[in-house]
C-alpha cells in the first residue's frame, strides 16, 4: 500500500526499461517486473490526482492508438495516459469490413509504421493479431486486446486495484466469474495473478468455460456460490449479448439467476470481499446494480482510475527501453 | 520421336512394396516401362546402347503417388498451376498425383475434367489425375454428374474440405458412385462441431484464445460416413484421419468388412498442435493439428497398416493469404516436395520398416486408383525415384519449386534427398550436384 504521494522525481526514479520491446501478453513480465510496474503505476496514481498532471517522460514520442474494434473506454484510457506523459497521441479507428479484415491489418500497420511512431497500441478482433503486427513494425506494440487471447494492461490495472485495496496480491483468493471462454480479460488475469501469487478460480457455466481451463493455473467451478466461497475478490466478466445467439445460455434471466452476482450470493464470499468488473457492465445480467454501485464493496470505479495509471506505467517503461536502444 | 535409350540403374537399394523386397540390386528401364530387375547384384554385360546410372547404394523405389493435391488451376493460377505442381512433384519424387476439384470453376462437370486432363497431357514432369466433385459446386445439395465425369476420366469423387452435411445426400452420392465403381473420398468431421474452428479444442488452443473444435468431431463424422458406406456398399476413402478416437472407429469398420481405405496427411504424422506456437499460420491446417497422443496413435496406425495411404495434402496459399491473424489465415500447407523426406523421418526414427512406409505412398494409392504402377516389376510403368536416404536437408520454404511457399516444414531438419525422378522412363528431375 502506498500511503504517501511520491513526487515526480521519485516516479522518474522508479521508471525502468521494460524487459521486451512489446507488451503482448501478461506472461511477458516476471514477478519482479510486474511488481516494478505496479510500483511505478502507484506513483502515477498519486500524480494523476494533482492539479498539474502533465509529465515529460514521453516528450517527443508519438503514440498511435490503432483500434480495429470499437472501445471508447480503453482507447480513452490509453490516449489520456499518453498525453499525461507528454506524448503526441493519434487515434485511428479502423472500421473493418468483414471481407478484407486481414488486409487492412497488415496494410495499415505498414502504412502507420512509415510515419515513425514510437508506441503502437492495438486492438483487434482476432487472437494473435497484436503479435502478428509486432513482427511487421519497428516500434513497440502494446496489446490492447486481441480477440479472445489477452488484454495485459487490463490485468495490470486489476492487480493494481487489488494491491491498493488489500495491500498485496499474493495470497488473495480471486474468483473470475462468467464468460471465461470468450474473455481475454480472464486469460490475462489468470496469467498475471499466477505470477503475483494469487489463488485463482474460474467460475461459469460449462458452455462458457474453455476446455482445459483447469490446467491454466486456476480451479474451475460451475456453481457461483461455491466458486466465490471465501473469495477476497470477485471479478465479474461481461456477458457479450451476441454470445446468446450461439445458444450458449438459455436466457439473460436464467443467466442472472445462476451466475449473476447479487447481494445474496455475495454473502458466500469472504467478509471483506471486493467486487470488480472490467466494464462495460450489463446490469441485471451478470451483476446487480445494488452490488456494482456500493462503494463499500465495489472497486469498479477504482479500476477505471487505475487503468490510466497502469497504462502510463507500461508506456513509460516501454519508452525507457526505447531510450536505451 | 526417337526412342529414348534404355537406362540401367546399377548399385541401388531396391525397395519394392509389392514383393516386400528391400535389398541390393539393379533395374533397367526401356520403352517407358521397367524391363528387368536384378536382385542382389548388378547387371553385367549390358550393351553399349544402355545408359548406366550408378546409384551408389541409394534408394530406388517406385515414384510416389499423392492422392490429395490442390493447385489453383483453373481459377487461382497465382497459387499454383498444374505445371508448377508437376515440377514440384518431380522435385519431391512424386510421379503421379490427384488434383482436387475445389477449383474455380469447381470440377463438377465433365468439361472441367476434360480441361484438366488435356492440360495435363502436355506436362511430362508428373502424371496428373483428376478427382471430381461429389456434389454440384461442392455445395452438398445435389449429386454432381458423376457418371459423365467418370467417362471423362475422373478417378474418385470428393467434396474436399467440405463434409457433406446432409446424410441423405451423402448416402445418395455413395450409392450412385458405386454404380460407376467410383470411390467417394470424404472428410470425416461433424460440420456443426467443427464450424469456424481454427484449432483443436484443448488447453493449448484455449490459452491462445483460438476458435476450436473438439477432436471428437472427427470421430462423430467418421462413424456416420462408415455407417453410410456399410449401408450403400460404396468404397469410402477416409480423407485424412487424424485422431486416436477415429482410428478405433476405423479399425472396427475394417473388421466388419466395410470397404474403406484411409489416408493420413504427412503433416499430422509430423506435427502436433504445439507447432502452432506463437500463432504460426504456416501450421494453420485443415483438419487442425492435434495433440501428441493423437500423432503417436496415427504413426502406430500407419505402421500397423490400419492407415493405408499417406498424402501430402498439398495446399498452396500465397503469402497474402497466410500473413493474417491465425483464424483468418488460409488453412493448409504445400507438401509435394517434403512428403518423401518427412516420411523418411519415421524410418530414421525406427517407427516402421522402409518398405511399409513406402507402400503407403506408392503401391497403396496405385491400387486404390487401379493403376499398375507403385511397384518394381517387369512391365510396370517406369515411374521411379532415386533418393539418398541419409543425406541431411534443411527445408527452406523460399527455395521450393512450388509457386506458393507456405510449407509447415520450413526450417525443419530432415534426412533424404531426391536425386532423380523418372516418369515413364524419362528423367524429369535431377538434383543439382
Amino acid at each position: 500500500m502506498t500511503a504517501f504521494a511520491p513526487g515526480i522525481d521519485e516516479v522518474r526514479a522508479r521508471t525502468f526499461p521494460f524487459p521486451r520491446r512489446h507488451f503482448l501478453s501478461a506472461m511477458d513480465v516476471n514477478v519482479v517486473e510486474a511488481q516494478q510496474l505496479l510500483d511505478l503505476a502507484d506513483g502515477f496514481v498519486a500524480l494523476n490526482r494533482q492539479t498539474t498532471k502533465k509529465l515529460d517522460l514521453l516528450k517527443g514520442r508519438t503514440l498511435m492508438n490503432l483500434f480495429f474494434e470499437n472501445s471508447t473506454r480503453t482507447q480513452a484510457s490509453f490516449e489520456l495516459a499518453g498525453k499525461r506523459l507528454g506524448a503526441d497521441v493519434m487515434n485511428m479507428s479502423v472500421r473493418t469490413s468483414s471481407v478484407a479484415k486481414g488486409e487492412t491489418l497488415i496494410d495499415t500497420a505498414v502504412t502507420l509504421n512509415a510515419m515513425q511512431p514510437d508506441l503502437l497500441v492495438v486492438r483487434h478482433a482476432s487472437s494473435g493479431a497484436a503479435a502478428l503486427l509486432s513482427q511487421k513494425v519497428g516500434c513497440s506494440v502494446i496489446n490492447a486486446g486481441d480477440g479472445q487471447h489477452e488484454h495485459p494492461t487490463q490485468a495490470l490495472l486489476d492487480a493494481l486495484s487489488m494491491r491498493r485495496a488489500f495491500g498485496r496480491v499474493a495470497g488473495l483468493t480471486v474468483a473470475i466469474c462468467g464468460d471465461v471462454m470468450h474473455s481475454r480479460v480472464a486469460r490475462s488475469n489468470v496469467n498475471l495473478l499466477n505470477t503475483l501469487g494469487a489463488d485463482v478460480r474460474l467460475v461459469g457455466p460449462p458452455t462458457l468455460m474453455p476446455a482445459g481451463a483447469e490446467h491454466w493455473g486456476a480451479t474451475v467451478y460451475h456453481d457461483l456460490e461455491k466458486g466465490i466461497a471465501g473469495a477476497d475478490v470477485v471479478m465479474m466478466l461481461r456477458l457479450q449479448l451476441e454470445r446468446m445467439q450461439g445458444a450458449l445460455v438459455p436466457s439473460t434471466r436464467e443467466y442472472f439467476r445462476f451466475w449473476g452476482l447479487d447481494r445474496e450470493k455475495l454473502k458466500a464470499a469472504s467478509g471483506g470481499v471486493r467486487v470488480m468488473h472490467p466494464g462495460p457492465m450489463n446490469r441485471g445480467v451478470e451483476i446487480d446494480s445494488d452490488v456494482a454501485d456500493d462503494p463499500a464493496v465495489s472497486l469498479i470505479q477504482d479500476q477505471v482510475e487505475m487503468g490510466v495509471a497502469a497504462r502510463m506505467a507500461v508506456l513509460a517503461s516501454l519508452a525507457a527501453r526505447l531510450d536505451n536502444h | 520421336m526417337a526412342r529414348a535409350r534404355p537406362i540401367a540403374f546399377q548399385n541401388a537399394r531396391l525397395v519394392d512394396p509389392e514383393s516386400g523386397y528391400d535389398g541390393a540390386g539393379a533395374l533397367v528401364v526401356a520403352n517407358e516401362t521397367i524391363a528387368g530387375i536384378s536382385k542382389g547384384k548388378d547387371f553385367s554385360g549390358l550393351s553399349g546402347d544402355v545408359q548406366i546410372i550408378d546409384c551408389a547404394g541409394g534408394l530406388l523405389a517406385p515414384g510416389l503417388i499423392d492422392l490429395r493435391v490442390k493447385t489453383g488451376e483453373p481459377g487461382a493460377e497465382t497459387r499454383e498451376t498444374l505445371r508448377s505442381a508437376a515440377l514440384a512433384a518431380a522435385a519431391g519424387g512424386v510421379t503421379g498425383f490427384v488434383v482436387q476439384p475445389d477449383t474455380d470453376p469447381a470440377v463438377d462437370d465433365p468439361s472441367v475434367v476434360d480441361f484438366i486432363l488435356r492440360r495435363a497431357r502436355d506436362i511430362d514432369a508428373a502424371r496428373v489425375y483428376c478427382a471430381g466433385a461429389a456434389t454440384k459446386g461442392l455445395k452438398g445439395a445435389e449429386i454432381a454428374e458423376i457418371g459423365l465425369m467418370r467417362e471423362a476420366g475422373c478417378v474418385y469423387v470428393t467434396d474436399v474440405d467440405h463434409p457433406v452435411v446432409d446424410s441423405r445426400v451423402l448416402r445418395r452420392v455413395m450409392a450412385y458412385a458405386k454404380t460407376f465403381d467410383l470411390a467417394v473420398a470424404h472428410r470425416p468431421s461433424d460440420p456443426w462441431l467443427s464450424q469456424g474452428a481454427a484449432a483443436t479444442e484443448g488447453e493449448f488452443a484455449g490459452r491462445l484464445g483460438l476458435p476450436s473444435a473438439p477432436v471428437m468431431a472427427e470421430r462423430i463424422g467418421l462413424e456416420r460416413d462408415l455407417a453410410l458406406a456399410e449401408l450403400t456398399g460404396a468404397r469410402l476413402l477416409v480423407d485424412q484421419i487424424t485422431s486416436a478416437g477415429a482410428l478405433e472407429a476405423l479399425a472396427r469398420a475394417k473388421a466388419r468388412g466395410v470397404k474403406v481405405v484411409a489416408t493420413a496427411s504427412i503433416n499430422h504424422l509430423s506435427f502436433n498442435e504445439l507447432d502452432i506456437g506463437d500463432y504460426r499460420t504456416f501450421a494453420r491446417l485443415d483438419p487442425p493439428l492435434r495433440c501428441e497422443d493423437d500423432r503417436q496413435a496415427l504413426i502406430e496406425a500407419l505402421a500397423s497398416g490400419l492407415v493405408d495411404i499417406v498424402v501430402s495434402a498439398h495446399a498452396p496459399a500465397p503469402a497474402e493469404d497466410k500473413r493474417l491473424p491465425f483464424d483468418e489465415a488460409a488453412p493448409g500447407g504445400v507438401g509435394l516436395e517434403t512428403l518423401l523426406p518427412a516420411l523418411l523421418a519415421l524410418y530414421h526414427d525406427g517407427r516402421a520398416p522402409l518398405v511399409d512406409l513406402l507402400r503407403a505412398v506408392t503401391l497403396a494409392p496405385a491400387r486404390f486408383l487401379g493403376l499398375s504402377s507403385g511397384r518394381l516389376a517387369p512391365g510396370a510403368p517406369a515411374d521411379l525415384v532415386l533418393c539418398d536416404l541419409g543425406a541431411p536437408v534443411i527445408i527452406d520454404a523460399d527455395k521450393l519449386v512450388s509457386k506458393s511457399k507456405n510449407s509447415p516444414f520450413d526450417g525443419r531438419r530432415l534426412q533424404g534427398r531426391v536425386l532423380r525422378t523418372v516418369v515413364g522412363g524419362k528423367v524429369v528431375f535431377r538434383a543439382a550436384e
